[in-house]
Order: C-alpha cells, then sequence, then structure tokens
C-alpha cells in the first residue's frame, strides 16, 4: 500500500509533509479548475440568451415607429373627378388618382411648382417619398364622405418604406447617390419636413391591423394576430379536454395492464416527435383525405392540439399524482362513488397545475413554425379571416415569411414581430408562474 | 335541412329532456324506508344522454356510409360501355357528376329542361352561375347528376329525421322510466367512463395516423422510385415536376441529405453537451441556492423561446458574424459560408443548453445522496465526488438524456431552415452549406402540390425516415431513463 502516493499522505504526519502538501494543491486547482468549467458553461448560457435579445430588440424596436408626414391635402375635385361624372358612375370615386393629391399637397409644402416642367424629376422623387398606401387611406376617406371634396384636411399618410430607414438614420450616406434607393435630394427634404414638424415617427399602428403586403410600410401581423388567436383558441377547446380526460382514465381509473402501458409509452413518444411530422400528418389526413382547406387556421388548430396533447397530459398527470390518497380515501369514505370523488375531489384541487400546464402547452404552441408551413399557411393573406376556415397566416410564419424579404423595412419588422411573439410567449409563462405560486398547494 | 340544424334540434330536445327529468325526480316522493338511488340532476344527465348520445352516433355513422353508398349507386348507373372504355377516370367522372348534381340547383326551370334535353353547353352553362367544372359534362352525366341529386336529398332528410325520431325515443325512454330505484347516476358514470377511455385512445390513434399517412404516400412514392435510389443514392435532384422534364423524374438519393442532419446534430451536440453538463453540475454541486433561484429559470427563458426566433438569428447575426470573422482571421476569403453547417449546429447547440442541463440535472438529483456524502466523508474534493461517484453512477440516464437531446437535434426544423442552406452538398467541410431531411421535407411541400408526383411524395419519404429514426432514439433513451430510475429507487 506504502508504494501509492496518495496513501502515503492520506495517512498522516509520518511521510514527508512537503510531498502531502503538493498533493492536496494539485487537487484543489483541479477542483478550482472545474468549478470555473461550471461558471464558463452557465456564462457561456446567458451570454448567448442576452446576446440573442439583445440582437432581436435592438433591430426591432424601431418597427414601432413609422414615419408619417401630415399634410394639407386638398380633395380637387379636378383631380378626383375631372369629368364630373361622380354622381351617375360610382367607379369614379373608386378609381380616381389619389397619389397625386398627396403629392401635390407635399410639393406645395416643400415649394415645388407643379407646373413647371423643370420640376419634372422632383415630382417623381417626391411621389416616391409617399407610401402606395395613401391611395387606400384617401379613397376611404372619399367614399366615405363625399363631401370633402372640394375642401382641405389635414391628413397623416404614411411615408415609404425607404424613406421611413433614411428618416430613422438606418441608410447608410456615405454610399454613392447612384447606388442607393433615397436620393441626395430626397434627404434634404426629410431633413427640411423634420425640422418643421411634418415629418415625425409616430406609434406604428398598421403593425398590428394591417394584412399582408409588398410593401414593408403597409405590411402589418393583423392576419397573423387574427389566425394565431383562432388556433390558440381551437387548442383550448379541443386539447384541454382530451389531456384532462385522457390523464384522469389513466391516473384514477386504468388498470396496470399492456394496453395502458402502451398508450403511456405512446404518449411519452409523441412528445418527442419532431413537430414537422405532424404537419406531415396534418397535410396527408385533415388537408389530403378529409379535403378541410390549406392555409385555415382550423387545420393549424387541429394539427397543434394533436402536438400540445401529450404536454397537456404529462402535466395534468403530475397534477393529479400531486393531490395526496387521503383526499381520495375521506370522499369514498362519506359514500362518494368513484367518479364523484374524482370531478368533485381531486379534479378542483389539480385544477391549478393542469392550467399552468397547459399554457406552457398553449405557449408551446404559439411558437411553432414547422407543421404550419405544410399545411400551407405560409400564404400571402392580405384580408382578415372570417372564421377559422378562411386562410390565415400565423404569428411565427408571418416572422418567417419577413425574414425572406430583403428590404431593410421588412429586417426591421422581422425583429418587431419577434419582440410581440416573444411578449406574448413571457406573458403566457408568467401567468402561468403566478397560477402556480398563488394556487399551488403543498401537502 | 343541413347537419348543423339537425344537430341543434337533438341537442334542444337533449336539454329540455335534461331539465323535465331533473324536475321529476325532484318531485319524486320517497315513503318510510324508501330512498332514493340517484340525485336528481344524474336522472338529468341520463336522460339528456339518452336524447342525444345515440342521435348523434346514428348522424355520424349515416354522413360517413351514405357518400360510399351513393357513390356506388351512381357509378352502376352509368352506361356499361361508359364504365369500361379504357380511357376510364373514375375520380374525375364523379367529380363532374357531382359538381353537374349539385350545379342543378341553381338553375331555374327553363335552363334545366334545356340541360336535360341535352342542348345547354354545360361548361359555360355552370360558368355563368360561378361554378367551374373540371371537365366537360357528357349527356351521359346527366341523369347520373339528377340521381345523385335526388339520393343526396333524401339521404339527408332521412337523416334529420331519424336522427329526431331517435333523440325522440331517447327522450321519451330517459322520461318515461324516472322511479326512486333507478340507478341513474351508475349509467351515466358508465358513459362518462368510456368518454374517458376514447380520450385517453386519440394518443394511439395520432400515432398510427402518423404512421398510416405517411406509409401509404411512402408506398406510393416507391412506385415510381425504387428503394435502393432513395436511401442508397447519393445525389439530391429532384427537379420540379412543372418544369416539363419529359418523364425524367430526377434522382431522390437519401445520404446528403441524412449526413447533412447528423452532422449538423453533432456539431450542436459537440457544443451543447459539455455547456449543458457543466452547467447543470455546477448547479447542483456548487451554487447556492440563491444562484440555483435565478440562473435556473434563466436558463430554461432558453428552451422557451421559439425556434424560428433561433433561425433569424442565426441568419441575420451568427452566420455573417462567424463569416465575417473567418474571413478576417484567413485574410479575405471567409473558410465559413453565412448559411453553413457550424452556423446551425451553433445555434442549434444553444437552444439544446437548457435540454441537456435540466435533463443532466434531474438525473444527477436522482443518484442518491448517501453515495455523494460517502465520498465527501472519505476526503474526496466535490469535482473527484462529481467524476469518480456521480457520473459513473449517473451515466446511463445521461447516455438516456443525450439520446433524447440528439433526437430533438435531428428533428429540429426552423434553424436549419433558415441557417443550412438548401445545396444537398456531401462534404466533411464545417464551414460550408449542407442540408437535412427536414429542410427538404418544407422545401418539397411549399408551394402547389400534387399529391400523385414523387417530387411531393417523397417528402413522406422523408418524414418516415425521420419519424423511425427519431422514435427509435426516443424509446432507447426512455427505456435507459426508467430502468436507470429503478436502479435508485
Amino acid at each position: 500500500m506504502t508504494d501509492i502516493p496518495f496513501d502515503q499522505a492520506a495517512a498522516g504526519g509520518s511521510a514527508a509533509p512537503t510531498r502531502r502538501d503538493i498533493g492536496i494543491k494539485r487537487r484543489y486547482r483541479a477542483e478550482r479548475r472545474f468549478r470555473l468549467y461550471g461558471l464558463v458553461a452557465i456564462g457561456i448560457g446567458i451570454f448567448f440568451l442576452a446576446a440573442l435579445l439583445f440582437t432581436v430588440i435592438r433591430g426591432g424596436y424601431t418597427a414601432f415607429w413609422q414615419t408619417s408626414i401630415n399634410l394639407p391635402i386638398t380633395f380637387d375635385a379636378a383631380v378626383i373627378d375631372p369629368q364630373g361624372k361622380r354622381d351617375s358612375d360610382p367607379n369614379v370615386l373608386a378609381a380616381a388618382n389619389y397619389p397625386l393629391l398627396a403629392r401635390d399637397a407635399l410639393a406645395a409644402k416643400l415649394g415645388i411648382d407643379v407646373k413647371a416642367p423643370s420640376s419634372r424629376e422632383d415630382l417623381r422623387l417626391l411621389s416616391g417619398m409617399i407610401s402606395q398606401g395613401a391611395r387606400t387611406q384617401l379613397r376611404a376617406m372619399v367614399t366615405d364622405d363625399p363631401s370633402i371634396i372640394g375642401t382641405t384636411r389635414d391628413v397623416w399618410v404614411l411615408a415609404a418604406a425607404d424613406i421611413d430607414s433614411a428618416h430613422k438614420g438606418q441608410i447608410d450616406l456615405s454610399v454613392p447617390e447612384a447606388r442607393r434607393k433615397v436620393k441626395d435630394r430626397q434627404v434634404e427634404w426629410i431633413k427640411q419636413l423634420g425640422a418643421d414638424g411634418t415629418m415625425v415617427e409616430r406609434f406604428n399602428r398598421g403593425l398590428f391591423t394591417f394584412g399582408a403586403s409588398s410593401r414593408p410600410e403597409t405590411a402589418g401581423m393583423g392576419v397573423a394576430l387574427i389566425g394565431s388567436l383562432y388556433m390558440m383558441l381551437i387548442v383550448l377547446v379541443l386539447a384541454l379536454p382530451i389531456g384532462v380526460a385522457a390523464s384522469i382514465y389513466l391516473e384514477e381509473f386504468a388498470p396496470k395492464n399492456r394496453w395502458t402501458d402502451l398508450i403511456e409509452v405512446n404518449i411519452n413518444n409523441l412528445a418527442a416527435v419532431p413537430s414537422i411530422v405532424f404537419g406531415l400528418l396534418g397535410l396527408a389526413v385533415f388537408v389530403n383525405f378529409a379535403g378541410l382547406p390549406r392555409s385555415a387556421s382550423l387545420v393549424g388548430g387541429l394539427v397543434l392540439t394533436l402536438m400540445t396533447l401529450p404536454t397537456i397530459i404529462i402535466a395534468t398527470r403530475a397534477a393529479l399524482k400531486a393531490v395526496p390518497p387521503s383526499i381520495r380515501s375521506g370522499a369514498l369514505g362519506i359514500g362518494a362513488s368513484k367518479m364523484q370523488t374524482v370531478f368533485h375531489h381531486v379534479l378542483p384541487l389539480a385544477a391549478p397545475g393542469i392550467l399552468t400546464g397547459t399554457i406552457i402547452g398553449l405557449a408551446q404552441a404559439l411558437g411553432e413554425t414547422a407543421p404550419l408551413l405544410l399545411i400551407g399557411m405560409v400564404a400571402f393573406v392580405a384580408d382578415y379571416p372570417a372564421t377559422p376556415m378562411d386562410p390565415a397566416t400565423a404569428l411565427p410564419v408571418q416572422i418567417y415569411m419577413w425574414a425572406n424579404e430583403a428590404e431593410r423595412a421588412f429586417v426591421e419588422r422581422t425583429s418587431g414581430a419577434i419582440i410581440i411573439l416573444l411578449l406574448f410567449l413571457a406573458a403566457m409563462n408568467l401567468a402561468a408562474i403566478l397560477l402556480r405560486r398563488r394556487f399551488e398547494r403543498r401537502w | 335541412m343541413s347537419v348543423s340544424w339537425v344537430l341543434a334540434a337533438v341537442l334542444i330536445i337533449g336539454a329540455v329532456a335534461f331539465f323535465v327529468a331533473r324536475t321529476r325526480a325532484a318531485r319524486l316522493q320517497p315513503q318510510a324506508g324508501q330512498k332514493q338511488h340517484s340525485l336528481p340532476g344524474y336522472h338529468g344527465s341520463f336522460a339528456l344522454i339518452l336524447a342525444t348520445l345515440p342521435a348523434i352516433i346514428f348522424l355520424a355513422i349515416w354522413k360517413a356510409a351514405s357518400p360510399l353508398y351513393i357513390d356506388g349507386a351512381v357509378w352502376r348507373s352509368l352506361p356499361e360501355q361508359v364504365r369500361s372504355a379504357p380511357d376510364m377516370n373514375r375520380s374525375l367522372t364523379m367529380g363532374t357528376i357531382y359538381a353537374i348534381g349539385d350545379g342543378l340547383r341553381r338553375l331555374d326551370a327553363g335552363e334545366l329542361e334545356q340541360v336535360r334535353s341535352g342542348q345547354a353547353d354545360l361548361k359555360a352553362l355552370f360558368a355563368s352561375k360561378g361554378l367551374a367544372l373540371a371537365s366537360n359534362g357528357e349527356a351521359y352525366m346527366i341523369p347520373a347528376a339528377e340521381a345523385y341529386r335526388g339520393m343526396n336529398d333524401a339521404s339527408s332528410r332521412y337523416s334529420a329525421i331519424g336522427a329526431i325520431l331517435i333523440s325522440l325515443a331517447g327522450a321519451y325512454f330517459g322520461l318515461s322510466g324516472i322511479t326512486l330505484r333507478r340507478r341513474a347516476r351508475n349509467n351515466v358514470e358508465r358513459v362518462m367512463l368510456w368518454a374517458l377511455i376514447a380520450a385517453s385512445t386519440v394518443a394511439i390513434l395520432t400515432t398510427i395516423g402518423i404512421v398510416l399517412s405517411m406509409l401509404f404516400q411512402t408506398l406510393a412514392f416507391f412506385r415510381t422510385v425504387p428503394l435502393a435510389n432513395f436511401f442508397f443514392g447519393t445525389v439530391w435532384d429532384p427537379r420540379f415536376a412543372a418544369a416539363g422534364s419529359g418523364g425524367a423524374t430526377g434522382q431522390f438519393g437519401l445520404i446528403p441529405l441524412l449526413a447533412g442532419t447528423l452532422y449538423i446534430a453533432f456539431v450542436a451536440m459537440l457544443f451543447a453537451v459539455p455547456v449543458g453538463l457543466f452547467a447543470a453540475i455546477y448547479m447542483s454541486e456548487y451554487a447556492s441556492r440563491r444562484m440555483r433561484s435565478v440562473v435556473k429559470p434563466v436558463l430554461e427563458v432558453l428552451a422557451g423561446i421559439p425556434t424560428i426566433v433561433y433561425g433569424i438569428f442565426a441568419l441575420v447575426t451568427v452566420g455573417p458574424l462567424l463569416r465575417d470573422i473567418s474571413a478576417a482571421l484567413a485574410g479575405g476569403q471567409p473558410l465559413i459560408m453565412a448559411q453553413s453547417v457550424l452556423t446551425a449546429g451553433l445555434v442549434m447547440g444553444i437552444m439544446l443548453i437548457p435540454f441537456v442541463s435540466s435533463l443532466s440535472d434531474d438525473i444527477i438529483s436522482a443518484v442518491p445522496r448517501s453515495l455523494h456524502d460517502g465520498s465527501l466523508g472519505l476526503g474526496a474534493t466535490r469535482s473527484e465526488t462529481v467524476r469518480n461517484v456521480i457520473l459513473p453512477a449517473a451515466l446511463p440516464g445521461i447516455v438516456g438524456a443525450l439520446l433524447l437531446t440528439a433526437s430533438r437535434a435531428i428533428g429540429e426544423t426552423m434553424i436549419v431552415v433558415l441557417a443550412a442552406g438548401v445545396a444537398a452538398n456531401l462534404t466533411l467541410n464545417p464551414g460550408e452549406a449542407m442540408t437535412t431531411i427536414t429542410v427538404k421535407i418544407v422545401n418539397q411541400l411549399t408551394g402547389d402540390l400534387e399529391f400523385t408526383s414523387p417530387q411531393t411524395l417523397v417528402a413522406f419519404a422523408l418524414g418516415i425516415t425521420l419519424f423511425v429514426l427519431t422514435l427509435g432514439m426516443n424509446v432507447a433513451a426512455l427505456y435507459i431513463v426508467r430502468k436507470y430510475r429503478e436502479q435508485y429507487e
């Protein structure tokens, strides 16, 4: 035994003390190193979380503001209705050249003569500063109230996406003029309009209300929000009762045999099946076999229900398991049936745990993208879906679609949409944590 | 009457039956020595179940079976020479007949007469009514369409009458037998139990649905592409069906996709396993209670972030960063592409850190405290305890946890869709783009689909490969973890 240095060292003072100290030092060094590795590992995790959140917020917070121009627009009858036929032909008001009104108002503001032939190039650049969304905006104003024709109103119109980016300082002005979309003359105007308070950044309400659009300034997540809302409702309505019923059976009633064993293994497996496989299932079964419409939030909701079910079942079973057997014995003892015991006593006590699990499952479903791509929710949907059978998109899918666009303003909107998605998820998880804190009972 | 109206009627009958039965049961006067077996509410629920459940089941069966019957009857009513014609496309013909049958409803009497006498141009006529016919209507289709329409109307009429009669009969039976001794509660509870059992089979049905749906499409795929070409092919070049490739169906080699999938998962694990494992060890061994309560939830936030966000993080931030750094190091030429195995693997690794750490944390805390304390008591340092006692004891569990994590890495989609690239390369250089099974499933299935072309069906073959791969890993992992837990329980 004495030929092993470690044992000699451990044997105490008989061996040379210097040798023992060397061993301890080495071991303590190893100990500190090991500890450091752990700290570094945690640091790496936290660093990446911080980096991720930082880049998303830095890239996206500007999306919540949108550059708008306040213009005194004259609803000139000579532009809207040059032939004076608007009373007989309703199409006149629909097809009128509204962008011209906005352009002329902007030209007047900047003191450019519309009639002069020399200002043609300027006028083209001016048109490019105003969003194409002005057409719909002004048309809606006129068709709502035709009496405003001939009057002048102050209207906030959206600036075009490139002007928006330039106003926010996101465009590199050191690039030669020929190679950038915003020309020097426009930059001058932006400064001029910004100085006199005509061009300001206002809260971007359109980000929450507009549908799909090929122009960033009129693209929003309205359709995606409604689609996600429909899907969450479907998941809640289907997955919660089915999940709770299945867990009650497995936890409280099922005999321990091969069949229930099979179901158990199955549920654990389903929880680990890649989400994209559920998308294939939805495509083959719901769309191809059952003939439900592609891109509909109904199909998305069904797919997400199947995906969320294992999560809810696992959480519910844990919550049911946590209810002490004495509750059951007590209820049975005073004459309740098995069913009454479960539904009147066990289930209410397990409810907070079940709700927490459900919210976490819903949060998972809200962030899921891959299966929705397969059932065709990557669609250009401009109109709000009236029912879950109509085409819609979802929040994460909208993010995916914007990520594939090249324009600077879409990059900003992608990050903005991610912020919104993360806020939703944070709120849901916070609700789950608060529920658990507030109602959790320890026996 | 449409189905929803019938359902509404049945539910109203059920609601009435519920209230009447409950009131009646409440009015029962138990004599001395008698006891009412069930509470009034159970009598009500029993009547409700009797009034609605059989009727709804009847309706569901009818709705599922009647189209099959009608389809067969209409098909048999077609002239023999039409049915046995060599260029017969049954589903197309029947589809046209159904469309005509539905379209007849929209015509007025004069137009109907024209159609019957065979003078009208069906396609143009229906187009004017806002209905598109898939093919030109033939003369023989008109009587068949009318027969179809007649049978369809009769079917929905009979089903409505039948459902309401059954519902009324159920309500009558539920209301008529209300006595003190009726065992309403037991009956209601039996139905509830069956409902619970049915709910628990949804999980089984989902698995069966996954397997069957992919199996059928995969078999269809292997009718056009030989098995060996798929599993051992080294070239992925599916072409597009619409490109007029003239019978050339492209090549569907799994190998480059599988290699990319495994390579990226390997890189991700290479990053996530040490980080996650060390984080878990530090957390269980060194961290103070306060640090634990802060750091653990923070790391778990990483698990709650949707994968699309990681994908965009990789695409916008990590990819360009790695490319620029490698370009600066190598002097000009970037060694790492913006979309590469390394980018996708690194970001996927970040996503996997919390999985590894929380799974290993569970496993490590399942090791009995006595082993840990015994080792410390013998004079081992904490790191020696971890390395020589805890980790060996927890090894099977950790292997199971790693298998679960790896299966997640293999099935991950959004990160690789955005960060790995779409080129099916077969390379060992982690700086280059490779593609994965999941990316190709997404690529093949977004856009216009045709469920007959191999370009679409291959996605299902890829899907079943992925499913089998991950299923095998999951089953093994769950088995190992279960065995491991039993060992210390």
